[in-house]
C-alpha cells in the first residue's frame, strides 16, 4: 500500500489538420443524425438554434411594445393584448432564452472541447436535457395560442390563481424547461471533475469553465425551488388548495418569497457565464495572461452563494418585515464587491496588453460599459429608501435589461463571433461586424437610457397608458429599439452570408491559447483525435503556441516504478 | 449638477423627499465618478497598448496584491455609506409620527378608495393637509395593488389579506398624482387618483362641506363629475371605442347580449343594476371585473349617471 506508483507518461506536439474532410458537421448526414445526435457540439447547435429562434420571438413582441408606447393612450393594442405581450416577452426571454443562452450553446460546444474530452460525461442525458427543454418550450407556446398569459413573467398571487388565461400550461411548461436546466447543471459538474485532461489542474481551466461551474450549482440549487414553487401555484388553481391566495387561506407574500429565491439565484444563471466569456474575450485580444485568475473564478463562486441570501431585495414594499428589509439591503451590496472586482481585474488586463480591436472584443469593451452602468444602477437600488421610491418603475427596467442584455446578451454575441470560426468553419465580415456592434451599442443606450430617467421621474412599469410628459422619453426609446432591431438583421445577413460564402476559417484565428483552438476548424467528430496534455495554464500567452498542442503518445504507455 | 437631478427627480413635496434625493445624488455622483474612471481607464489602454504587430510581446502580470486590497476596501466602505443611508431613510419612512392623521384606504381593481376619520369616503381623490403627518392604512379588495405618489417618495404594495400602511408629510399645497404601482390586470394603467394638499384651515373646511354631495346640480352635470371622481372613465369610454368595458357612447336603450345568452335592454333599471352589482349581467364579449359601487355612490350619483349616460348619442 505504501508503495509509491510512479506514472511515466511521453507526450509529443500533434500538429493540427487544417481541413479535414470529416467534421462533426459533415460526419453523419440526415436530419435525424441531428435530432437524436450525442455530440455535444450537435447538441450545443440545436440549442443555439433554439434560442435564436426564441430570441427573435421574444424581440417582435418587444418592438410591439414599444410601438404601443409611441402614444399615451391607446394604439395599436388594446390594454389585455398589451399585458400578454409584456408577459410573453419576459417569459420567452427568460425561460426560453437566457437561462439556455450561454451556458447550454456555447457552453455545451465549448466545454468538453476546453478540457481536452470528446464529450460530456453523459451524453444521452444531455440529449435528453434539450428534448425536455423542447417539450417545456412547446408547452409555453401552446399557452401563447390557447389564451395567453397576462400574469407578468412573475406571476404574482393572488392575480395568477384567478386570471382567466393558461396560466397552468405557461407555468407547466417553466416547470419542465426546469428539469433541462438542472440535467445540463449535473452534466457540467461530472464532467469538469471527471473528464479533465491529464495535466489541467483547476488552476488551468479557462475561466469560462469556472464560471459554468457556478452556474451549474446555482442551477441545481435554486431551480428545484422554483419547481416546487409551480407546482404549489398549479395546484392551488387547478385543486383549489390554498396556499398563496388569501381567498383559499394562504399568502400572497409567501408565493413572491418562493419565486425570488428562485428567481434571484437565476439572475446569476444568466449573468455569471457572461463573465466568463469575457474573460476569454479580453485576455485573447489583449494577448495577455488575465490579471488575478483566481480572483476571478472565486468571484463567480462567492457571487454564486451569495446570490442565494439576497432574494428578499425585490421585497422591500412588498409588506415583508421591515427587519427583513434590512438584513436583505445589507447582504445585496456585497454582490456587488466581487462583481466589482471581476471589472477591475479584466480592466487591469487590458494594461500593457497588445489590444486588437476586433469584433468580439469591441462587445467585450461594450459590455464593461453597459455592465457597469448596470451594477452601478443596482447599488442604487440596492439601497432602501431609494428603492421605496424606484421600486416597480421603469428604473428597474431600464435597471436589468443593462445586466440582461446589455451584459448577457452583448456577452454572448461576443462569444458567439469569437466562436463563429470555430463552430461553422467560415470567418464572417469584420468590418460588418465591427459595424453592427457600434449600431447595437448605440441604439441599445438609446432605447434604455431614456428609462432611467423615466423610472426617477416616477413612470410606473407594465403600464399600458401613461401621462403625457413622459411621451417624448418615450419616444425616444421607441426609435432606439427600432434601431436595435435593425442591428440585429443586419448581424443576421452577415452570418448568414458568412456560413455560405465566408472564407474558410484557420484553426487558431485569434491567437488563442485554450484547447478548443488546438484542433481544426471545425472540429472532428471526437475534437482531438489523441489525449491532450496540458502543460501551461489557458492564458500563457507568453509561452510559443505549440506547446499547447501537446498529447499522450500513446495511452497505454505506463509504467510502475 | 442640482438641474440635473431635479430633472431627474419629481419635485420634492414632503419631508423625507429631501433625504431620499440626498442619497440619490450622492449614488449618482460617486457612481459617475467611478464609471467615467473606469471608462476613461480603458480607453487610455486601448489607446496606448493597441496591437502594433503581430510579434508583439506582452509582460506576464498575474496579480498585485496592494492594488486587489484597495479596490476591494474602497467599494466596501462606499456600500456601508449607502446602506446606512438607505436604511436611515427607511427608518423614517416606515415609523409613522404618533399624531399622523389617519386615513383608510381601499384598493380595488381599478379604483382607489379613500375614508376619512368622519366617515366620509372619496373616490380616486384623497384630500390632506399641508405639514400634517398622515397615514394611509392600506387593504386591498382583491389582487396585489400598490400606492405610489412620486412627489412624497413613497410606495408600499397592498394586500387582499394584511393591513400595510405608508406615511407622508406634504410640505405644499397643491395636487399630486398617485398611481398602482403593482401590475393588476386589464386597468393596471388606469388606476390612478390625485391627492390634493390643503391648507389645513381649507382641509377642515373641505371636511365640513367637500364631503356632501351638491345636491343642487343638474343631474347629468352630477353624473359628469361622478364619471371622472368615482374613475368610471378608466374602463369606459365617451367616444365608442373599447376600453376594458363597453364605451357610454349609444349605450342607452341599446340591446344588450348577456353571457348567458340572455338579451337585455340598457335602461334606467340594467344601468343602475349594473352599477350596484355588475358581474351578475356582464355583456358578451367583456370580462366580468368591474368593482360594486354599492355604497360607494349615493343614489343622486347613480341617478346623475344614468342621466349623464342617456345624453350620450351620436
Amino acid at each position: 500500500m505504501a508503495e509509491t506508483s510512479k506514472q511515466t507518461i511521453s507526450i509529443r506536439e500533434y500538429p493540427v489538420d487544417e481541413h479535414p474532410d470529416k467534421n462533426y458537421l459533415n460526419h453523419d448526414k440526415g436530419i435525424l443524425s441531428w435530432l437524436i445526435t450525442l455530440d455535444h457540439k450537435r447538441i450545443g447547435l440545436l440549442y443555439l438554434g433554439s434560442i435564436t429562434f426564441f430570441f427573435f420571438l421574444g424581440g417582435v413582441l418587444a418592438l410591439l411594445l414599444r410601438t404601443e408606447l409611441l402614444t399615451p393612450a391607446q394604439s395599436i393594442l388594446d390594454a389585455d393584448t398589451y399585458n400578454q405581450i409584456f408577459t410573453l416577452h419576459g417569459a420567452i426571454m427568460i425561460f426560453l432564452f437566457i437561462i439556455p443562452s450561454i451556458p447550454a450553446a456555447l457552453g455545451n460546444f465549448f466545454l468538453p472541447m476546453m478540457i481536452g474530452a470528446k464529450d460530456v460525461a453523459f451524453p444521452r442525458l444531455n440529449l435528453a436535457s434539450f428534448w425536455i427543454y423542447v417539450a417545456g418550450a412547446l408547452f409555453a407556446l401552446f399557452s401563447i395560442v390557447t389564451g395567453a398569459v397576462d400574469t407578468g413573467w412573475t406571476f404574482y398571487t393572488p392575480y395568477s390563481t384567478e386570471t382567466g388565461t393558461a396560466v397552468v400550461s405557461m407555468t407547466l411548461g417553466v416547470f419542465i424547461m426546469g428539469f433541462s436546466s438542472i440535467l445540463t447543471g449535473i452534466n457540467f459538474i461530472v464532467t469538469l471533475h471527471k473528464l479533465r485532461s491529464p495535466g489541467q489542474a483547476w488552476g488551468k481551466m479557462p475561466l469560462f469553465l469556472w464560471s459554468l461551474y457556478a452556474t451549474a450549482i446555482i442551477q441545481i440549487l435554486a431551480t428545484p425551488v422554483l419547481a416546487i414553487t409551480l407546482l404549489l401555484l398549479i395546484m392551488e388553481r387547478v385543486l383549489g388548495v390554498g396556499i398563496f391566495d388569501p381567498a383559499l387561506g394562504g399568502d400572497p407574500i409567501l408565493y413572491q418569497h418562493f419565486f425570488w429565491f428562485y428567481s434571484h439565484p437565476a439572475v446569476y444563471i444568466m449573468i455569471v457565464p457572461a463573465f466568463g466569456i469575457i474573460s476569454e474575450l479580453i485576455s485573447v485580444f489583449s494577448r495577455k495572461t488575465i490579471f488575478g485568475y483566481w480572483a476571478i473564478a472565486l468571484s463567480s463562486l462567492a457571487i454564486a452563494f451569495i446570490g442565494f441570501l439576497v432574494w428578499g431585495h425585490h421585497m422591500f414594499v412588498s409588506g415583508q418585515s421591515e427587519l427583513s428589509s434590512v438584513v436583505f439591503s445589507f447582504l445585496t451590496f456585497f454582490v456587488g464587491v466581487p462583481t466589482g472586482i471581476k471589472i477591475f481585474n479584466w480592466v487591469a488586463t487590458l494594461y500593457k496588453g497588445s489590444i486588437d480591436l476586433k469584433t468580439p472584443m469591441l462587445y467585450a469593451l461594450a459590455f464593461l460599459f453597459l455592465f457597469t452602468i448596470g451594477g452601478l444602477t443596482g447599488i442604487m437600488i440596492g439601497a432602501l429608501s431609494v428603492n421605496v421610491h424606484l421600486h416597480d418603475t421603469y428604473y428597474i427596467v431600464a435597471h436589468f435589461h443593462y445586466v440582461m442584455m446589455g451584459g448577457t446578451v452583448i456577452a454572448l454575441l461576443g462569444g458567439i463571433h469569437y466562436w463563429w470560426p470555430k463552430m461553422t468553419g467560415r470567418m464572417y465580415n469584420e468590418v460588418w461586424g465591427k459595424i453592427t456592434c457600434a449600431v447595437i451599442f448605440f441604439s441599445f443606450n438609446m432605447t434604455f437610457l431614456p428609462q432611467f430617467v423615466m423610472g426617477s421621474q416616477g413612470m410606473p412599469r407594465r403600464y399600458f397608458n401613461y401621462l403625457e410628459e413622459f411621451q417624448g422619453l418615450h419616444q425616444f426609446s421607441t426609435i432606439g429599439s427600432y434601431i436595435l432591431g435593425l442591428g440585429f438583421v443586419m448581424m443576421a445577413l452577415y452570418l448568414a452570408y458568412s456560413l455560405f460564402r465566408g472564407p474558410k476559417a484557420p484553426p487558431n484565428p485569434w491567437g488563442a491559447r485554450s484547447l478548443e483552438w488546438m484542433t481544426s476548424s471545425p472540429p472532428t467528430h471526437h475534437n482531438f483525435e489523441y489525449t491532450p496534455v496540458i502543460l501551461h495554464g489557458p492564458y500563457d500567452h507568453h509561452q510559443p503556441e505549440h506547446e499547447f498542442r501537446m498529447g499522450l503518445v500513446s495511452e497505454s504507455k505506463e509504467t510502475h516504478g | 449638477m442640482n438641474k440635473i437631478i431635479e430633472y431627474l427627480l419629481p419635485p420634492q413635496r414632503s419631508t423625507v423627499a429631501s433625504e431620499v434625493d440626498s442619497l440619490f445624488m450622492f449614488i449618482n455622483v460617486a457612481g459617475f465618478i467611478l464609471f467615467a474612471g473606469i471608462m476613461l481607464t480603458i480607453l487610455i489602454f486601448v489607446i496606448k497598448y493597441r496591437r502594433k504587430s503581430e510579434d508583439d510581446v506582452t509582460p506576464v502580470i498575474t496579480h498585485n496584491s496592494l492594488l486587489e486590497i484597495t479596490w476591494t476596501i474602497i467599494p466596501i466602505i462606499l456600500i456601508l455609506i449607502v446602506f446606512a443611508w438607505g436604511f436611515r431613510g427607511f427608518m423614517t419612512l416606515s415609523t409613522p409620527p404618533p399624531n399622523a392623521y389617519e386615513i383608510q384606504v381601499k384598493a380595488a381593481s381599478w379604483l382607489w378608495e379613500f375614508e376619512y376619520p368622519n366617515g366620509g369616503t372619496t373616490l380616486n381623490e384623497v384630500f390632506v393637509p399641508v405639514d400634517q403627518p398622515v397615514k394611509f392604512i392600506m387593504r386591498s379588495d382583491d389582487v396585489l395593488h400598490s400606492l405610489f405618489i412620486p412627489d412624497f417618495r413613497v410606495k408600499m404594495d397592498i394586500l387582499p389579506n394584511r393591513y400595510t400602511s405608508i406615511w407622508f408629510e406634504a410640505t405644499e399645497t397643491g395636487q399630486s398624482i398617485l398611481y398602482c404601482s403593482e401590475y393588476c390586470g386589464s386597468g393596471h394603467s388606469a388606476m390612478l387618483a390625485t391627492v390634493h394638499v390643503l391648507s389645513k384651515q381649507e382641509f377642515e373646511e373641505w371636511l365640513e362641506t367637500g364631503l356632501e354631495v351638491d345636491e343642487d346640480m343638474p343631474l347629468a352635470d352630477l353624473g359628469r363629475q361622478t364619471y371622472t371622481a368615482a374613475g368610471c372613465n378608466a374602463c369606459h369610454t365617451l367616444d365608442g371605442t373599447d376600453r376594458i368595458g363597453p364605451s357610454f357612447l349609444n349605450l342607452f336603450g341599446s340591446e344588450r347580449t348577456l353571457t348567458d345568452g340572455r338579451t337585455v335592454t340598457a335602461d334606467e333599471d340594467y344601468i343602475r343594476r349594473s352599477i350596484i352589482d355588475p358581474n351578475a349581467e356582464i355583456t358578451a364579449g367583456y370580462p366580468a371585473n368591474m368593482p360594486s359601487y354599492a355604497g360607494r355612490l349615493s343614489d343622486r350619483q347613480i341617478d346623475g349617471l344614468i342621466a349623464f349616460i342617456k345624453e350620450l348619442h351620436d
